[in-house]
């Protein structure tokens, strides 16, 4: 260990893995993961999100998570994304696709991605 | 891509309540549902809460299990950690306002009772990080304050920095940690130490042991910044061979330092220099007193020496030393990182900072709690302890183990800092605080800690050597029902000459838990000495078991049961100046005070006074 620079670098390299313990989950992006949503395909979808809040260097705001049935069976997989002074946005039938899409637009531009909400999917 | 960390308490308290079994099921578990890939298993130190161990914390949600048995392992990796539903029967949620079943789930572990008044300085990274990996203790800024002071600072600035902050020794003395260290930097010589006092030896205090298994890298770099300050480039750290698990770690976080060049040769390119080695003790609690330490390191047998010379003068092999206990070291980082006002910001006017406590005794959370100087017994035992079980009233608790005193239940809203405990003939000792309720004997609790006093007591000098062992004499003869009165005013004398003649801290320190048991419980001695009677009903040969003629209804279960054959029948039942007696009697020449038959008793008509 020769410098700063170097300890910085094990820090930022080590900061995302233990992000999870310590993010302050001001946005929760919740995963429908049971028998329903796991039958669906949720299990890619919320590798999808994990892996792309990472990419996204947002670990420290952002937690990923799961829960069980909310209900509405036939569209899952269901995701609910909650965040501050918000109202909560509940995406339905998910792909690990889209889910790269409402990182991008959503988590990280701020404008929820309309076309895949249970609005749009005319109950 | 790992998604969720499961945290699993790897502290000694833990690890002997079976968490190792769990770890080893969970991974089994985690790979046989393919989950291994998402879910990492994390191995911490202490999380504070032993009472409700093997403990276990969930993240990202951040839930708390406790209790948990290998059996309980496969529902939560198909319930939580698969379908997210959280296991709920085996979540600590006790919030303290009655509010438990409301919303089990929802409640953060900062929220509970236990960890709501907390303040986490010296305990931040226990049961956060992986005390095994240098890596995460970098992450949470570990090692940062050694390259700030290396880098940007000068030896006096970084004195000044601790001086100013108020940190005072946690070791038990409270002497102020930056003027220790300006003494050293003063003394003139070529080769300084710097040691770590690790020989935590109180009955039932695991402060130092915590810390040493939950973030041992900490007291590594904050040696290194000592030694940067003095001027010493060689630290040694004397730890109890009883604490394996703190040793493996110790040794472990040695090796990865030396491997990123943080200790070792050139630290930061800066040209400077330091290595840390390990020193095991044999457990000897007079080598937690500096001097007997010091020559305990030097290999030779662990007797005190008097002092002046003071380490910081003359210590190891003759050299300038400091000598600062392990959790004194945990704070030193943090204040460099953070500022002296930042620390001084926290606690009282004359005890700035955090205290670690090891709460133990007759009180619902056992455990480590870490609070702000200055919160009340009160807080600690009643809001952060969970109070007293069993409903069971509230008597006094111990604080500073064999060499510190009691508070009484009448001082309960104290708040604790170095010198309001001295004001009350207590000590904040290193931090174990033991909870009495009202069975407790305070005449024998005396009678205990002289007890081990007397064991450890090295035989240098002879205040302490013969002294105490004559203290001892007269308790016994006290809780023996063989007291006079004047043993009191004998107990005061002696115990006042033993705290000015002896040599170190083991001898002036011993008669402090009968010196605080006379003052706040004479009352105690005196029916121990002029009625016979304990009132606490502990102190053997001063209780009577009897039988209550209405309560007893002749079911012989207490006579089967006695081993001393001292209960008969009463033949006829019959009545005795006018008064009924029991179907059976105990006869009391017989009787070896037991109190098998009373526990055996359906009826509670077995009674002890």
């Amino acid at each position: 260990m020769k410098s700063l620079e170097e300890l910085m670098a094990i820090k930022k390299k080590m900061q995302d893995k233990v992000a999870v313990r310590t993010s302050n989950g001001s946005t929760r992006i919740v995963v429908g993961m049971a028998t329903c949503g796991i039958a669906a395909g949720a299990r890619p979808v919320l590798n999808a999100f994990v892996e792309g809040v990472s990419e996204a260097g947002l670990s420290e705001d952002v937690i990923v998570t799961q829960t069980g049935c909310i209900g509405i069976c036939q569209y899952e997989p269901v995701v609910e994304v909650f965040e501050k002074d918000r109202e909560k946005t509940t995406y339905v039938k998910m792909t690990a696709d889209k889910a790269k899409e409402v990182i991008e637009k959503h988590i990280k531009g701020g404008k929820p991605v309309t076309e895949y909400t249970i609005g749009a999917a005319k109950l | 891509m790992i998604r969720s960390h499961v945290l699993i308490c790897g502290g000694t308290g833990c690890t002997s309540s079976g968490s190792r079994l769990i770890r080893e099921k969970l991974a089994d578990e985690l790979k046989a549902q393919g989950l291994d890939e998402e879910v990492k298993i994390v191995q911490t130190g202490c999380f504070g809460l032993c009472a409700l161990g093997p403990i276990m914390i969930v993240y990202p949600e951040g839930t708390f299990y406790s209790r948990v048995t290998p059996e309980d392992v496969p529902e939560i990796v198909s319930e939580h950690l698969l379908k997210g539903r959280v296991v709920e029967r085996l979540v600590y949620n006790d919030t303290g306002d009655g509010q438990e079943e409301a919303a089990p789930t929802e409640v953060s572990l900062s929220d509970t009772v236990f960890y709501k008044k907390q303040h986490r300085v010296a305990l931040r990274n226990c049961g956060v990080i992986n005390p095994e990996s240098i890596d995460e203790y970098i992450a949470m800024d570990g090692y940062f304050a050694l390259n700030k002071v290396l880098t940007e600072m000068t030896p006096e600035d970084v004195i000044n920095e601790i001086s100013k902050s108020g940190l005072r020794g946690r070791g038990g003395g409270g002497f102020p940690t930056g003027r220790k260290w300006q003494f050293a930097r003063a003394s003139v010589s070529d080769k300084k130490y710097v040691v770590c006092n690790a020989d935590e030896g109180d009955p039932g205090a695991f402060m130092d042991r915590s810390v040493l298994e939950g973030d041992p890298h900490v007291v590594l770099e904050a040696m290194a910044i000592a030694g940067y300050a003095i001027g010493a480039d060689e630290g040694w750290i004397y730890v109890r061979a009883e604490y394996p698990i703190a040793v493996k770690r110790l040794n472990i976080a040695i090796e990865q330092a030396h491997e990123y060049g943080l200790l070792g040769e050139n630290i930061f390119g800066t040209g400077f220099n330091f290595d840390i080695h390990l020193r095991l003790g044999a457990g000897a609690f007079v080598c937690g007193e500096e001097t007997a330490l010091l020559t305990s390191v030097e290999g030779n047998r662990g007797e005190p020496r008097p002092r002046p010379p003071f380490p910081a003068v003359k210590g190891l092999w003759g050299q300038p030393t400091i000598v600062n206990n392990v959790e004194t070291w945990a704070n030193i980082p943090q204040i460099l990182i953070k500022g002296a006002d930042w620390f001084a910001s926290m606690g009282t006017e004359g005890s700035k900072g955090t205290k670690v406590f090891a709460v133990t005794g007759k009180i619902k959370n056992t455990g480590l709690v870490e609070i702000p100087m200055g919160t009340t017994l009160r807080e600690i035992i009643e809001e952060i302890g969970g109070g007293v079980p069993n409903g069971k009233k509230f008597k006094a608790a111990q604080t500073g183990g064999p060499s510190g005193g009691c508070i009484p239940a009448s001082l309960i809203d104290t708040p604790i800092d170095y010198d309001n405990l001295i004001k009350i003939g207590c000590m904040m000792g290193s931090g174990g605080l033991i909870v009495m309720d009202e069975d407790t004997c305070m005449v024998d609790m005396a009678k205990f800690f002289l007890e081990f006093t007397v064991d450890e007591s090295c035989g240098k000098c002879s205040p302490c050597r013969i002294g105490t062992m004559r203290l001892l004499e007269i308790l016994n003869k006290i809780t023996e029902g063989r007291g006079e009165m004047e043993d009191l005013d004998k107990l005061e004398e002696l115990a006042n000459y033993i705290k000015s003649a002896s040599l170190c801290a083991l001898g002036q320190t011993a008669p402090n838990p009968v010196l605080s048991t006379l003052r706040f419980f004479r009352d105690e001695y005196i029916a121990h000495i002029v009625e016979k009677r304990c009132p606490a009903g502990v102190c053997k040969n001063l209780l009577q078991f009897t039988i209550d003629a209405d309560k007893c209804k002749g079911c012989k279960l207490c006579m089967k049961n006695c081993p001393g054959n001292a209960i008969s029948v009463n033949p006829a039942n019959e009545v005795k100046e006018g008064k009924k007696l029991p179907w059976l009697v105990i006869d009391q020449s017989k009787c070896v005070k037991c109190g098998a038959c009373m526990d055996n008793c359906k009826f509670g008509a077995i009674f002890k006074k």
